[in-house]
C-alpha cells in the first residue's frame, strides 16, 4: 500500500505542482474559514435587520480587537505544537498594574504604558523559561500561570477599580476613522497582524516554526533553535497580551482585577476555528483573522436577531467542535478513497 | 546455610523497600504537604481544627474530590475534560429543577438521574473525541461552551434555592456520622472504589496503558477507543454526582454554577501527581491534591493572609507540582539508565 501511493504521487507530481499554488490558496484550510466568513456576512446582511451598516462594522471590530491581538502570538505558539492559556491573565495583570500606577502612584501615562509592556514581557519570559529551558508541558505550565498572573492582579489592585483615566484617551480607544465605522485602533491591530503574517509566512524563522510543530527532533537536526524560538514566542505572547490588556482598560474605561477574565478560551477557539491544527505544524495568519471575525460576526448577528448573549456560547462551541471534526473526517474519507484507488491501481496497470 | 541467612535479608530489604516506596511516592509528598499545611495553620490559629473547622474543610473538599477523581481517570488516558465545570452546572441545575417539578421525588432517584445525566454528557465528549481523533482539549473546550450555553438557555435568570428542596436532601451536607459529613463519607467511598478499580482491575490497568503509549496499547489488543469513552463516561458520572452534591451543599444553583471549575480541577489533579500527558499518577493522589487546594484557601484565611494572595499561591503550587514531577521523573530515568548499564 505505501508503495502504491508513492508511485501514484510521483506519477502525478508534475500536474499537481502546476495546480498547487492556486489550489493551496483556494482550497486550503485558511480558505475554508474565509469562505465561511463571507457566507455568514452575506446571510446576515440579507436576513438580519440592521446588520448591514456602519454601527455593525464598528461594534463588531472593536469587540474583536483584544482577541485579534492575542490570537496572533497564540497562532504561532499552537503551530509549534504548544499552547498558552495564560494570555488573558497576563492582560488582566497589565490592566491591574496600569490602574494602580496611574491612580495610586500618579505615574505619567507614557511610563505606565512602558511598565505594562514590561509586565507582559516578564510574564511571557517566565512562561518561556519554564516551557523551553526547563522543558515542562505548556498546557500544565500555563494553567498554573493563568492562576498565578490572575492572582497577582488581585494582589496588585485588590477589589477596587480604577476608572479615572483621561477622557481624551478613552474616547480615542473607542473612536472610529471618519464615517467608516472602523475603529482607529484597527490601524495598530492591522500592523500587528501584518508583522506576524510576514514573520510566519515569509521569514526563515516563521518556516522553522512549522517544521518545529511537525517534528521537534527533525527540527533540532536541521539546526533550528527549538528552545530559543519557543522562548521568544512566549515573550511575544506576553507583550501582545499586555497591549490587549491596556486596550481593554481604555475601551471600558476601567481597570480591575477581573479585566479580560476568561478570554483565553475564546482566543484558542478562534485560532483553531481559523484552521490552525492543534497538533501543530499547520495554519496561517489569514485563516486566524478570519476565524476571529467569524466568531464575532456569528455572535453579533445572532445578538441582533434577538438571541440572548449567554446562549450564544452554544454557537461558539459548536463552531469550534465542527471546525476540528471536519478536517479530520474529510481526511479519513480521503484516506479510504486513497485505499480504494490503490486497490484498483494494479488492475489499471495491467490494463495499459 | 548461607542461603537461608540471605533469604530473610532479601525479604527484609523488599519490605523496607516497599515502605520506602510509600514514602517517596508522589501521593505521600502531596499528603505530607497537606499535613504540613494543616499543622502550621493549626499552630498559628488553633481554631482552624475546631469541630466546625474540620467539618467545613471536609465539606468544601467533597465536590472537588469527586470531580478530581473523575478527571484523573481521563487525564491518565492522555486526554483531558475541560467541560466538567459546565457538566457540574447542568447536573446541579437539573437537580434543582427535579425537586421543583416533583417535590416528593425520592432522593436516591435524584442521585441516579444526576449521575445518568452526567454520564450522557461525558459519553458525548468521549464519542466525539474517539470518533474524530482530535485532541480532547479542543473537543471538551467546545462542549464546555455548548453545555454552558444549554445551561444558560435552560436556566435563564432562574435560580433554585435550597429552601425549595426537601430538608432531608439539604441535610446530607449538614448531618454527620462520627463528626464527618455524610457527603464527605460518600466522596471517600468514591475515592476508595476508584482506587481499587485503577489498581486491581483489567480495565483500570488498561487506562494506564492507553495513556502511556496509545499505539502500543492498541497493538497489544486493548480496545483503546472503548476504554477512552469509558473514562469520559466515568468522569461525567462522577461530575454528575458532584453536581447533585453541589445542589445539596450550596444555597442556590443557577445559570453560571460551576463555571471556571475546570481549570481548578485540572490543577488539583496535576498537583496530586497525575502527569498531564497521561500514563501515570493515581486517583488517590488527585483526591489529596483536591483536598490540598481547598484546604489552602481555608488555611490562608485562618492564617490571616490577605484573600487577594490566595489565587497567586494556588498558581505557584501548580507550577511547583509540575517542577517536582519533572525532577522526580528525571531522577527515575537516570536510575533506570544506571541499573540498565549494570545489568548489561
Amino acid at each position: 500500500m505505501p508503495n502504491a501511493t508513492a508511485t501514484r504521487s510521483t506519477a502525478t507530481a508534475a500536474p499537481v505542482k502546476v495546480k498547487s499554488n492556486a489550489r493551496r490558496v483556494l482550497l486550503g484550510r485558511d480558505a475554508n474559514t474565509v469562505y465561511a466568513l463571507i457566507l455568514v456576512v452575506i446571510l446576515a446582511s440579507i436576513f438580519v435587520p440592521f446588520f448591514a451598516g456602519v454601527t455593525t462594522v464598528s461594534f463588531l471590530l472593536i469587540d474583536a480587537v483584544p482577541i485579534l491581538l492575542m490570537a496572533m502570538p497564540m497562532a504561532l505558539i499552537i503551530i509549534t505544537g504548544e499552547i498558552d492559556l495564560s494570555v488573558a491573565s497576563t492582560a488582566g495583570l497589565s490592566a491591574a498594574v496600569m490602574g494602580v500606577l496611574f491612580h495610586d502612584a500618579h505615574w505619567s501615562l507614557g511610563w505606565v504604558f512602558v511598565a505594562c509592556l514590561l509586565v507582559g514581557l516578564v510574564c511571557g519570559a517566565f512562561n518561556g523559561i519554564l516551557i523551553s529551558t526547563i522543558g515542562l508541558p505548556s498546557l500544565a505550565v500555563t494553567i498554573g500561570t493563568l492562576a498565578l498572573f490572575r492572582g497577582l492582579a488581585l494582589v496588585v489592585i485588590g477589589d477596587s477599580a480604577v476608572a479615572d483615566f483621561p477622557v481624551a484617551l478613552t474616547t480615542f480607544a473607542t473612536s472610529t476613522i471618519g464615517g467608516t465605522g472602523i475603529p482607529t485602533v484597527m490601524i495598530f491591530v492591522l500592523i500587528v497582524i501584518l508583522i506576524f503574517g510576514v514573520v510566519l509566512h515569509f521569514t526563515p524563522f516563521g518556516r522553522s516554526l512549522f517544521a518545529l510543530g511537525f517534528s521537534k527532533e527533525a527540527a533540532t537536526f536541521v539546526g533550528i533553535h527549538v528552545n530559543r524560538s519557543k522562548f521568544w514566542l512566549y515573550v511575544a505572547s506576553g507583550v501582545i497580551s499586555s497591549i490587549a490588556g491596556v486596550f481593554w482598560v481604555l475601551r471600558y474605561s476601567s481597570a480591575q482585577s477581573d479585566s479580560v477574565k476568561g478570554l483565553e478560551l475564546s482566543v484558542v477557539a478562534a485560532v483553531l476555528l481559523g484552521g490552525v491544527s492543534i497538533f501543530g505544524g499547520l495554519g496561517g495568519i489569514v485563516g486566524v483573522v478570519a476565524g476571529v471575525l467569524l466568531i464575532r460576526t456569528v455572535n453579533y448577528s445572532l445578538q441582533l436577531a434577538g438571541l440572548p448573549d449567554t446562549v450564544l456560547t452554544i454557537v461558539t462551541g459548536t463552531l469550534l467542535v465542527l471546525s476540528v471534526i471536519a478536517p479530520s473526517i474529510s481526511g479519513r474519507l480521503r484516506l479510504s478513497a486513497d485505499r480504494k484507488r490503490s486497490k484498483s491501481l494494479p488492475r489499471e496497470a495491467t490494463a495499459t | 546455610m548461607s542461603q537461608n541467612a540471605s533469604a530473610p535479608a532479601i525479604h527484609g530489604t523488599t519490605a523496607s523497600r516497599a515502605i520506602g516506596r510509600i514514602f517517596v511516592s508522589r501521593e505521600f509528598s502531596v499528603f505530607a504537604a497537606l499535613a504540613l499545611l494543616i499543622i502550621i495553620t493549626e499552630v498559628v490559629n488553633p481554631r482552624f481544627l475546631s469541630g466546625q473547622g474540620v467539618k467545613d474543610l471536609l465539606l468544601n473538599s467533597t465536590i472537588f474530590v469527586v470531580m478530581a477523581v473523575g478527571q484523573a481517570l481521563v487525564i491518565i488516558t492522555k486526554n483531558v475534560d475541560l467541560s466538567v465545570g459546565s457538566i457540574l452546572g447542568l447536573t446541579a441545575f437539573g437537580t434543582g429543577s427535579l425537586f421543583a417539578a416533583f417535590p416528593t421525588i425520592p432522593i436516591a432517584l435524584v442521585f441516579l438521574i444526576g449521575m445518568a445525566f452526567g454520564a450522557v454528557l461525558g459519553a458525548i465528549n468521549g464519542f466525539i473525541v474517539t470518533l474524530a481523533g482530535v485532541p480532547a482539549l479542543v473537543i471538551t473546550l467546545g462542549t464546555l461552551y455548548i453545555y454552558r450555553g444549554i445551561n444558560n438557555a435552560w436556566a435563564g435568570s432562574k435560580q433554585y434555592f435550597i429552601g425549595n428542596q426537601p430538608a432531608a436532601f439539604g441535610n446530607l451536607s449538614v448531618q454527620t456520622v462520627g463528626g464527618i459529613p455524610t457527603i464527605a463519607i460518600a466522596a471517600l467511598i468514591v475515592v476508595i472504589i476508584a482506587a481499587i478499580f485503577m489498581f486491581a482491575t483489567r480495565a483500570g490497568r488498561d487506562l494506564y496503558a492507553v495513556g502511556s503509549d496509545t499505539d502500543a496499547a492498541r497493538l497489544f489488543g486493548i480496545k483503546v477507543n472503548s476504554r477512552t469513552v469509558g473514562a469520559f463516561i466515568a468522569c461525567g458520572t462522577l461530575t454528575g454526582l458532584a453536581g447533585v452534591f453541589y445542589a445539596s451543599r450550596f444555597n442556590s444553583v443557577g445559570a453560571d454554577t460551576g463555571s471556571g471549575f475546570e481549570l481548578q480541577i485540572v490543577a488539583a489533579v496535576v498537583v496530586g501527581g497525575v502527569a498531564i500527558f497521561g500514563g501515570s499518577g493515581t486517583v488517590t493522589g488527585a483526591a489529596i491534591g483536591a483536598v490540598l487546594l481547598t484546604t489552602m484557601t481555608g488555611a490562608l484565611a485562618a492564617l490571616n493572609v490577605s484573600k487577594f494572595w490566595q489565587q497567586a499561591i494556588v498558581g505557584v503550587l501548580i507550577i511547583a507540582a509540575i517542577l517536582i514531577d519533572r525532577i522526580l521523573s528525571l531522577r527515575t530515568a537516570r536510575k533506570l539508565r544506571v541499573s540498565e548499564a549494570r545489568n548489561a
